[in-house]
């Protein structure tokens, strides 16, 4: 029985979400230090013309699991189907995306499954056939190594934003194979009402690449047009310290931090932010940070990659105008 | 609607984390402990439903016998009683080998509605919820921020942030929700709240009580085994940008993130 890693794939109205190519990257990955193959699943109704694809980021086989009832997500239809496609695969691993959708649906896959999870990984080997997964814990303070041994299959969910994607092969074809889908009505408890998006129309702060960020130095809800506006130049999303959500100034979805949301962002632009532990839990591990505060001693100045001691209402418009330059040349 | 809250006892999140010596877990001495933060809105809103619906209010938790200090601020905000169980044999568990423990105390209580934080903030894995919702068969929902039941009290919509938007999803009792920041503001506990709490019910029950095997609990009935706890990855150090004038420092700025970062 081949070592097969299977990757689960995400999709939301008919679209394929980005997190899946980099679940399936990482799935190719550990397929190969296994000695194994990289497979996907494929959950929807008429995804079937999209299986295929995804052969180029190294998925060798794509099994589709095509229903009406799986056209949006819930947690009972996905986790009976995919426990299905498990009893039928029968992988080694079985990796999923930890957005909002995959850590419901993993951890609920695993119970039904009776086996363990490492949830919201950031980093992933093999060693002695045994999937190994570190994931930050007490806020990424600590980072946990954990071992799946003992486990069929390993399963694990992946941290959105941190798993390089692979170069896409287009003369890389998956075959794709239709999975019966046996599911009773009876067996679906909740039902997806409605889907209401988010007005902003920016990425969500989970997902962004930049994030500009704003604190207690805000001083009021109004003054965030500001960073709306540096936000609009760099098509970044925006966030805020626990101070401007708990001020009222901002919604509790921009929050970031320990009990908000945790990103990972290729930039994050904090600007009059003070840098809280709980709050550099929440944007610690941004591939670059930029601080801007009037205080010299802000802890956030020892978190940050480069730092402008001043005031924010002067640098944030300035900046603004020369990102645009930049970006017009 | 008889309701029972699943709370843990976590360290604040103030907390400096200290890795112990064989690197497989945090030092506990000088930790102050309190609720999980998650765990608070599960508390209120049972609260709350239970205002409007009627009911009892019971409050769980495993863990050491300090957890009873967790299970008395939940009384004094307001719960009826708490059953803890403080079985050495059942500390240090992983999501599946905790939610078995709740399970086994749950399964002997009145149950219409259980609530359960999103995730503990010292493991951070978000696991137990599910796993519980699971052993004890009924549906879950997770990440909700808004709990809206109809008038008779058994079918209720949940409101969850997923990226880029909120899904509004429909579902009865029984049920096990799990609890995000947004979804209601705890209440303090009252000096009366206080003093109540002290005469409340509060059951400690051991594995034997609640028929789960010591080898299903704690770290023995884990199934993700710790193999070392790290320190974070250091960043390089930063640098604070200097210049004449703001013009100047902003410029430089944008340079170094085009050029040298290359995130712009």
């Amino acid at each position: 029985m081949a070592n097969i890693v299977l990757a689960v794939a995400e999709q939301r109205k008919g679209d394929i979400r980005k997190i899946t190519y980099e679940v399936i990257s990482e799935a190719k990955r550990l397929a190969e230090s296994l000695g194994g193959t990289c497979a996907a699943a494929l959950l929807g109704s008429d995804m079937e013309g999209k299986a295929a694809a995804l052969g180029a980021y190294g998925a060798e086989t794509v099994y589709v699991a095509d229903d009406a009832r799986l056209a949006d997500y819930t947690t009972d239809a996905y986790t009976a189907v995919l426990a299905d496609i498990v009893k039928t695969v029968q992988p080694a691993v079985l990796l999923i995306g930890a957005s909002v959708q995959g850590k419901d649906l993993s951890a609920r896959l695993a119970a039904r499954l009776g086996v363990g999870l490492a949830m919201d990984c950031t980093a992933f080997e093999i060693a002695g056939g045994a999937l190994l997964a570190t994931r930050p814990m007490y806020a990424g303070k600590v980072f946990g190594q954990f071992s799946l041994e003992g486990n069929t299959p390993m399963m694990a969910s992946a941290r959105p934003n941190v798993m390089p994607v692979n170069e896409p092969d287009g003369s890389k074809s998956a075959a794709v194979e239709k999975v019966a889908v046996n599911l009773d009505d009876s067996q679906l408890k909740t039902k997806l009402a409605e889907m209401v998006p988010d007005e902003s129309g920016r990425p969500d702060l989970t997902e962004a690449e930049i994030i500009v960020s704003g604190g207690r130095g805000m001083k009021d809800g109004e003054n965030f047009k500001i960073l709306e506006a540096l936000a609009d130049v760099l098509g970044a999303s925006v966030g805020a310290s626990r101070s401007a959500v708990d001020a009222g100034w901002r919604a509790h979805k921009d929050q970031v931090g320990q009990t908000g949301k945790v990103v990972t962002p290729n930039l994050y632009i904090a600007c009059g932010i003070s840098g809280a532990i709980q709050h550099l839990a929440g944007m610690g591990s941004s591939k670059y940070i930029v601080a801007i505060n009037k205080d010299a001693d802000a802890p956030i100045f020892t978190k940050a990659d480069y730092g402008i001691v001043g005031d924010l209402f002067e640098y944030v418009p300035i900046l603004t105008e020369a990102f645009k330059k930049v970006k017009t040349e | 609607m008889d309701i029972i809250v699943c709370v843990k006892q976590v360290p604040d999140t103030e907390t400096q984390i200290k890795i112990n010596s064989d690197g497989t877990g945090i030092v506990t001495d000088d930790i102050k402990w309190v609720m999980n933060p998650y765990d608070e809105f599960g508390v209120e809103e049972a609260l709350r439903l239970k205002e409007k619906f009627g009911g009892t209010v019971t409050v769980v938790s495993a863990g050491t016998k300090k957890v009873t200090e967790t299970i008395r601020t939940a009384l004094a905000m307001g719960a009826d009683k708490g059953v803890m169980v403080a079985d050495d044999a059942a500390l240090n568990g992983d999501g599946y080998a905790t939610a078995k423990v709740l399970a086994g105390v749950i399964k002997g209580l009145p149950c219409d509605l259980i609530f359960c934080g999103q995730r503990a903030v010292d493991d951070d894995c978000g696991v137990v919820g599910a796993t519980l919702a699971e052993l004890l068969g009924v549906p879950n929902v997770s990440l909700v921020t808004k709990l809206e039941f109809d008038d008779g009290g058994s079918s209720f919509t949940a409101s969850r942030p997923v990226e880029g938007a909120t899904l509004r999803i429909q579902g009865a009792l029984p049920a096990l929700i799990t609890c995000q920041k947004g979804l209601n503001e705890p209440r303090y506990a009252s000096l009366p709240g206080i003093m109540k709490a002290k005469k409340k019910p509060l059951d400690e029950k051991s594995l034997a009580d609640i028929g789960v095997d010591a080898s299903e609990a704690g770290s023995a009935g884990s199934k993700i085994k710790i193999v070392k706890m790290t320190p974070p990855p250091e960043r390089k150090p930063g640098q604070i940008i200097q210049g004449e004038t703001p013009e100047e420092k902003a410029a430089t700025l944008v340079k170094l993130l085009h050029e040298e970062a290359k995130v712009v």
